[in-house]
Formats: structure tokens, C-alpha cells, sequence
């Protein structure tokens, strides 16, 4: 069905008090820029509802972004029809057929705010009701728990149809929560840990390690299409592409193969400390789930986390692999993650790192490079770029493929 | 030329073909390999996944590519016998369905399988209540088609979901070769279905690529073993240009679906109102809401069907006798033989079969034609 309207529900945020209007504020935008590539909408953010007038757009494409993003309970689709009671009935009746399996009941639930229609309340019920009734085979009235409910709301404006309530996610809007960083890799945890961290309204900007050519353009583009995913829970991310192929050499070179992977999660961990401080962020987000691997266990983050004293945030330190996978393939990364391109992390991977490195002996380890300089020079190369929702990075060659398809 | 055997095979569209030799050309890498050109490819090939995935309202990780609708059928069919064979040995499916579904049975069979063919009304279709009684402990898998493509009736394949989510462990295969673009796609796509067949030449694609809808989480062996490409479903070098310009083609067919459907059943019924009004006539096909807009089966009692398909050829028209796949077999159509058909005026069935760019003129041709030759029948049968 093609609706006209989609009436929006504030989740968690009504309880909020004199944030309240922040609240609103930052979900009115965020709504804004995950549909942006739909040029006709309206839309408005009021302080009891948020309102999609729609102009023409296609309908279900846009119900599709908007369960996605942070800070809606539920929404309603809805058709505005002109004030004559035969305009109702017909679009009534559309809507129950559309939903219609044999053997379901209905109920017609009327608002008559506008005191100058022609009909009274019960007399609206009762023209849709029997046209509903007359117009379908098999169907009864329920007013307690009926499987189809039809809400008619009559305003001085015109008519409101609606009858699906469908479920927001929840969660808090993108950006209410304050600014962090992110440390994206491009496997399947790092986009797990930022639907997290989103989902508590915490703005992310996307810290990924590049070593050319130890790791391929694709995989770049693999992590910017990630980012491009993650878009459509609040909006636009920044994504900061930071160059580790130098540091990544000269650890090889100069440290002992134990701790290669410690000494080198100090410099991602580092740099990424850095780059909040200076980019006015909060904290740093991370996939690291505990035990899952060597760099993983409580010994190595701590030889790790020694290099910062920021808050570090692993919103997935208690899941399981599977409870994580799951969550991928609900928020459709899984099958991007799994794209079998090199990335930072398996390419210098030692082949028994230190489960329990000791953090006096990490100290060590990495007097034995230029740790100041290495920073310096990947700091002044960092590169940032804004993704926004629809962006393709992974098929560079859409417009010849369009011509194909 | 007037073309009315659409469900046999249809006319690639030349745009589609255009497709089929651009990419041949210009992008030939194996979509496996890692260097930039392989990686075009395989750009390529997800993003026609996607393309389907997306006309069809599925999830692009729910779409297999496959050489055809013969082998979504076997590999369905025998994939899942494979991989639920510890839970039971029971399959049921019917008895009008395509050889590529009923041979594979007979294979199954062969191995310990035991197969329940239902068997169909004087519509060609099963019944629900059939299905029900069937299922035992041991059914694994439930194989039906959509359409039947001799006859075109709508097999009760929603109905008989619904039914099957009540056992959630029973597979359920439906073969929609004949059903695609008809304007079907929320009865195929039912909420229990796991796995659907279809096939490319069906519409207007290139032969020898077609592919299968497979539910996520539903477990099926590979019929194919080998280099592990389709996830490790469906191994064998991926059909780049053939997938790319089926790809095309279902967009093209899925534009306006609804307008093409309607047309085709205005003429399809144009046809039936006309020739059943004819003494020696015999439809097995209806005008009704249980039949494809596209599927025209009929008999001129006494005549044989190669007769009929012979002096229509004659005059530019190409009809078939019942499916193209028993047609140079001579052997009578098994889908009118389960509905009980008397076998003299099973051997007389021919069958029109419509595509979108048919059109009332070319129906009005036929008619003129009907009339022409059913006077000249009549002698015969005198």
C-alpha cells in the first residue's frame, strides 16, 4: 500500500525531561539524513510526534530506513484522504484488505477532533464498519483485541488512516549521547560494537588502520561501505583512515615476534587516543570481545589499554561469537564482514602471539621503536572523508554495471 | 510469425543479450580471482544477486545462482533428501509435476526413499487436505510447483504453507519456472516457502542460468560439489554474462508486472471464450482465478495434437502439443493423464502459452486461423 504520511513515536526520550527538546531536535536530524536521497519529504519534528509528510515517495522504502534508526518506538504509516465519507470507506476498506486473512477480526477506532463533520462518532464507526463488512467475505467485528485495528482520525485538516503500528529500534538518537571514537577493522565485530554504541545515542567518527600494500584498497573499501551501513541507524559518520603501513614495517623489523601484536595494538590504540583528544571526543569504542583472541585476554589489555588513560568502551566484552554473529546478520554486516580481503590485523598476525604478555616486558619492546616519530607522521596523513547513507564504495563501477543491469 | 509457445522457451530480449555479450567481452575475470579485474566481477555478480534479491523482496544472501530450472529442481529436491535424510526418508509431491521434479523422485526412490505422489482434481490442482493426510513422522520435504505448465493451474501452494507451519520441520519446495512474472509473487513467496526454483529462458533470459530462492537457516547439500563458489552451495565458475543479463531481464519483466498479467489474461480468455464455444472443443484450461493468465490447454476431439501444432505452423502460428519436454516423445501429457482425462482426447491437447509482448491482434489472427482449420478438421472427423 502507498501511504501519504508516517507519524513517528519518541522511544526512550519522552522520559527525558528538559532534554527533552534536544532530544527531539537530534532525532528530527538524524531522520533527515538517513533519508536524504528522498528529495520530496517533509519532515517534522514536533515536541509530542515526528511527522513524514511523504509527496509522492515511495512508501515502504522509506518505513525500511526509518525501523532503523535510534530513537523511534514505534511509527505509524498513514492515509490522508479528503473529508467525505465515501474517500473513507474506500481507503478503510484498501487498508483491511491489505491486511485481511481469512478468519481475522477488525475494529474501527474513531478520533473526531473536528466538531463539524456531518457525522458523529458512532455513526463514522458504523459507515466504515459495514463497509468493511459488506465489502469482504467472512470478516467480524471485535472490539477486544480484534486482529485489525483501523484508526480514523478526524482533524480539521482533513482524515488520518492508519492502521499498522510498526516497531522503531529503540535505543537513544545518534548524537544525544556525546562523540567517541571508533576502532573499525572491518570484521565482523568492530560494526557489532558501534550498533552498540550508537544504539546509546553516542555519535561515532571511524578510526581505520590502512597499510598499503599489505592490505588492499578493497579492504579499505570494504570497512567505508561498513561505515556506509552504519549510516542508517543515525546518520552520517565521519571516517578517519589513518596510514600504519610505517609503523606496521618497523615493528616487524625491530620488535620481538611475541609481542609484535601487543607493541602494535599500542600504536593503533595510541594513535586512535590521539585523534579523540584532538577531534573533541569522549572515548574510544572497540569489537574486543574477552578471551576471543590472543590480543583479547584481560593480561593483553591491559599490556594494551597502558598506552591511554581515555575511557575505553567494549560493548561486547560478554558476548559470545555466535550472540555477535547473530547480531551482524540482523544489522546486515555479516555477509560485508566476511568478504575475504586481507586487514590490518591478520597481515603481520605472528604465528603464536603472547596470550599473556607481561606489560613490563611490552614496555620494553617498544622503546625499540621511534614511537613519537611513527606517531607524528601517521597523524599528519590522516585522511577523512563523510559517508552518508546510500554511498557505494565497494562497486566503484555502479554506472557502467547500471547500464547492464 | 505469431509465437504462442512461451512456456517451452521465450525469445531473449535484445537488450538482455546486448548484456549477455557486453560482459562476455569486457568483463570476463573469475569473479574468485583477487586481482582488480577478478574483483570486478565479483562486483558484478552481487550486485545482480542484489538486483534480484530486491525485485523479489528477499534477502540477496537467500539467492543461489544455477544452470536452470532442471537443476534447481534436482538440487532442491536431492540436496534436501541429502541433508535431512536422519530425520526420515518421506517425500511428498504430485503427480502433474515436472519431469525434472518427478525423475529426481524416481532416483530418490531407487535409494529407499519413499515418495507420495497426490493426486490432482479435474483442475489439475492438489488439495490441502491430501497434503495433510500424507505427512507422516518420517516427510522431510514437500516439493510442488506453482504452476503447472501443461495446463496452468495455480497449485494451493499458500494454502498448503500455511498448512506446513504446523511442521516446521518439513522442507518445502516450490517450483515457480512457470510461475515468474505472472503476477503470483506473494502466493510463491509465501511466508513458509524454503526453497523456490526458477529459471532464466523462462523470461527472456539467456539458457542455461537460472536460480534458487533458499530461506536463510534452511540446510540443503550441494548438488554440485567443488571449488565452493555460491557459498559453498552451488560450486562451478560463476555464469557471469548469463547471470548479469538474467538479472536484466527479470527487472525488465517486473516493470508493470501487473498491466503485462492483465493483458495476457484478456487475451488468453479472448481465446477460451471463443473456442469453447466450439462443439468439438475440449478446454482444460479456465478463464478463472484458479488457472495462469498465461496457459491455454485445449483439444479438438479427434484430432491429434501434432496435427493441430503442424497446421498452425502452417499458417506462421506456433502453438505446442501439451509440454515441449514430451512433445517429440509422443507420449500423451501426464499432467492430463492424473486429471483423468480420457486418453483419445489427451492425445488431441495443444497449448497456447503467452508472454507479455503478445498481443489481441495476434489472438484475433489466431482465431481466424481456429476458424479455418476446425472446418477443415471436421472432414477428417466426418
Amino acid at each position: 500500500m502507498q501511504y501519504t504520511e508516517i507519524m513517528v513515536r519518541y522511544g526512550e526520550l519522552s522520559t527525558k525531561g528538559k532534554n527533552r527538546k534536544d532530544f527531539i531536535k537530534q532525532l528530527g536530524k538524524n531522520v533527515k539524513r538517513v533519508l536524504h536521497n528522498f528529495d520530496h519529504l517533509k519532515i517534522n519534528a514536533r515536541r509530542d510526534r515526528l511527522h513524514v509528510t511523504l509527496n509522492g515517495e515511495n512508501s515502504d522504502k522509506v518505513i525500511d530506513r526509518l525501523k532503523d534508526v535510534f530513537g523511534i518506538e514505534t511509527f505509524s504509516p498513514a492515509m490522508k484522504v479528503e473529508k467525505d465519507i465515501d474517500a473513507v470507506k474506500k481507503v478503510a476498506l484498501e487498508m483491511v484488505k491489505d491486511q485481511y486473512k481469512p478468519g481475522m477480526t477488525f475494529k474501527i477506532d474513531t478520533r473526531r477532533q473536528d466538531k463539524n463533520f456531518p457525522l458523529d462518532t458512532h455513526e463514522i464507526n458504523e459507515a466504515l464498519g459495514s463497509a468493511i463488512v459488506d465489502n469482504i467475505d467472512g470478516i467480524k467485528a471485535k472490539m477486544n483485541k480484534p486482529d485489525i485495528t483501523i484508526r480514523a482520525e478526524f482533524r480539521m485538516n482533513g482524515v488520518f488512516l492508519s492502521s499498522l503500528t510498526i516497531l522503531g529500534s529503540g535505543g537513544l538518537p545518534v548524537g544525544t549521547g556525546g562523540r567517541a571514537t571508533m576502532m573499525l577493522s572491518g570484521g565482523i565485530d568492530s560494526p557489532v560494537a558501534s550498533y552498540l554504541g550508537m544504539k546509546r545515542g553516542v555519535k561515532l567518527d571511524m578510526v581505520h588502520f590502512y597499510s598499503p600494500p599489505y592490505t588492499s584498497e578493497q579492504a579499505l573499501a570494504k570497512a567505508k561501505q561498513l561505515t556506509e551501513k552504519l549510516t542508517r541507524f543515525g546518520g552520517n559518520i565521519q571516517f578517519l583512515q589513518v596510514p600504519f603501513t610505517e609503523i606496521q614495517e618497523e615493528i616487524k623489523e625491530k620488535v620481538p615476534e611475541g609481542y609484535l601484536m601487543t607493541v602494535q595494538r599500542r600504536m593503533m590504540l595510541r594513535l586512535t587516543a590521539a585523534l579523540t583528544i584532538s577531534r573533541h571526543c569522549k572515548g574510544i569504542f572497540t569489537g574486543e570481545s574477552l578471551g576471543q583472541v590472543a590480543s583479547q585476554t584481560l593480561e593483553s589489555m591491559m599490556a594494551i589499554n597502558d598506552v591511554t588513560n581515555m575511557p575505553v568502551l567494549r560493548p561486547l566484552t560478554s558476548l559470545d561469537k555466535t550472540e555477535i554473529i547473530r547480531i551482524a546478520e540482523n544489522i546486515d554486516t555479516y555477509e560485508l564482514s566476511i568478504m575475504p580481503f586481507e586487514d590490518c590485523c591478520t597481515v603481520f598476525t605472528p604465528p603464536a602471539p603472547r596470550t599473556k604478555p607481561n606489560l613490563y616486558r611490552t614496555r620494553e619492546c617498544e622503546n625499540m621503536i621511534d614511537v613519537k616519530g611513527l606517531m607524528e607522521r601517521a597523524l599528519d596523513n590522516v585522511k577523512i572523508v563523510d559517508i552518508k547513507p546510500g554511498e557505494e564504495f565497494l562497486n566503484a563501477n555502479e554506472d557502467v554495471f547500471s547500464e547492464l543491469l | 510469425m505469431i509465437y504462442f509457445d512461451n512456456s517451452a522457451t521465450t525469445k531473449p530480449d535484445l537488450s538482455v543479450v546486448d548484456t549477455y555479450s557486453k560482459v562476455s567481452k569486457n568483463i570476463w575475470g573469475n569473479p574468485s580471482s583477487l586481482h582488480q579485474f577478478g574483483e570486478q566481477s565479483f562486483n558484478l555478480l552481487e550486485q545482480s544477486r542484489q538486483q534480484i534479491a530486491k525485485i523479489l523482496n528477499v534477502f540477496p544472501d537467500e539467492i543461489f545462482f544455477t544452470g536452470g530450472g532442471t537443476e534447481g529442481d534436482n538440487w532442491a529436491i536431492k540436496g534436501t533428501a541429502m541433508a535431512k535424510r536422519k530425520y526420515g526418508n518421506h517425500i511428498i509431491t504430485s503427480s502433474v509435476e515436472h519431469p525434472a521434479v518427478i525423475n529426481s523422485m524416481k532416483q530418490l526412490e531407487k535409494l529407499g526413499f519413499e515418495v507420495t505422489y497426490l493426486p490432482v482434481d479435474q483442475n489439475g490442482k492438489v488439495s490441502v487436505e491430501d497434503v495433510k493426510a500424507s505427512i507422516k513422522h518420517s516427510t522431510i520435504l514437500i516439493s510442488i510447483m506453482a504452476v503447472n505448465n501443461e495446463v496452468g493451474s495455480i497449485q494451493p501452494i499458500e494454502q498448503i504453507g500455511e498448512l506446513l507451519t504446523k511442521y516446521p520441520t518439513i522442507q518445502y519446495h516450490i517450483d515457480a519456472v512457470q510461475g515468474i512474472g505472472k503476477g503470483l509473487h506473494d502466493i510463491i513467496f509465501n511466508d513458509r516457502a524454503d526453497l523456490i526454483t526458477f529459471s532464466g529462458h523462462k523470461f527472456h533470459a539467456p539458457r542455461g542460468v537460472g536460480f534458487m530462492y533458499k530461506r536463510r537457516g534452511k540446510k540443503v547439500e550441494p548438488l554440485l560439489a567443488g571449488g565452493g563458489q555460491e557459498k559453498n552451495l552451488r560450486s562451478s565458475t560463476e555464469n557471469l554474462p548469463a547471470i548479469v543479463a538474467m538479472a536484466r531481464a527479470l527487472r525488465l519483466l517486473t516493470d508493470n508486472e501487473k498491466e503485462k498479467v492483465a493483458k495476457q489474461a484478456e487475451i488468453k480468455n479472448f481465446i477460451f471464450n471463443y473456442i469453447s464455444k466450439f462443439d468439438n472443443v475440449i478446454t482444460f484450461s479456465k478463464d478463472n482465478a484458479e488457472f495462469a493468465p498465461h496457459i491455454l490447454c485445449f483439444a479438438i476431439k479427434g484430432v491429434r495434437g501434432e496435427t493441430i501444432v503442424h497446421a498452425f505452423e502452417s499458417y506462421g502460428i506456433f502453438i505446442s502439443t501439451t509440454s515441449a519436454c514430451s512433445s517429440k516423445k509422443h507420449l500423451t501429457s501426464s499432467t492430463l493423464t492424473a486429471m483423468k482425462i480420457p486418453e483419445e482426447d489427451a492425445t488431441s491437447a495443444v497449448r497456447i502459452s503467452l508472454d507479455e509482448n503478445n498481443t489481441m491482434d495476434e489472438a484475433k489472427k489466431f482465431i481466424q486461423i481456429f476458424d479455418i482449420l476446425y472446418e477443415k478438421f471436421k472432414k477428417i472427423n466426418a
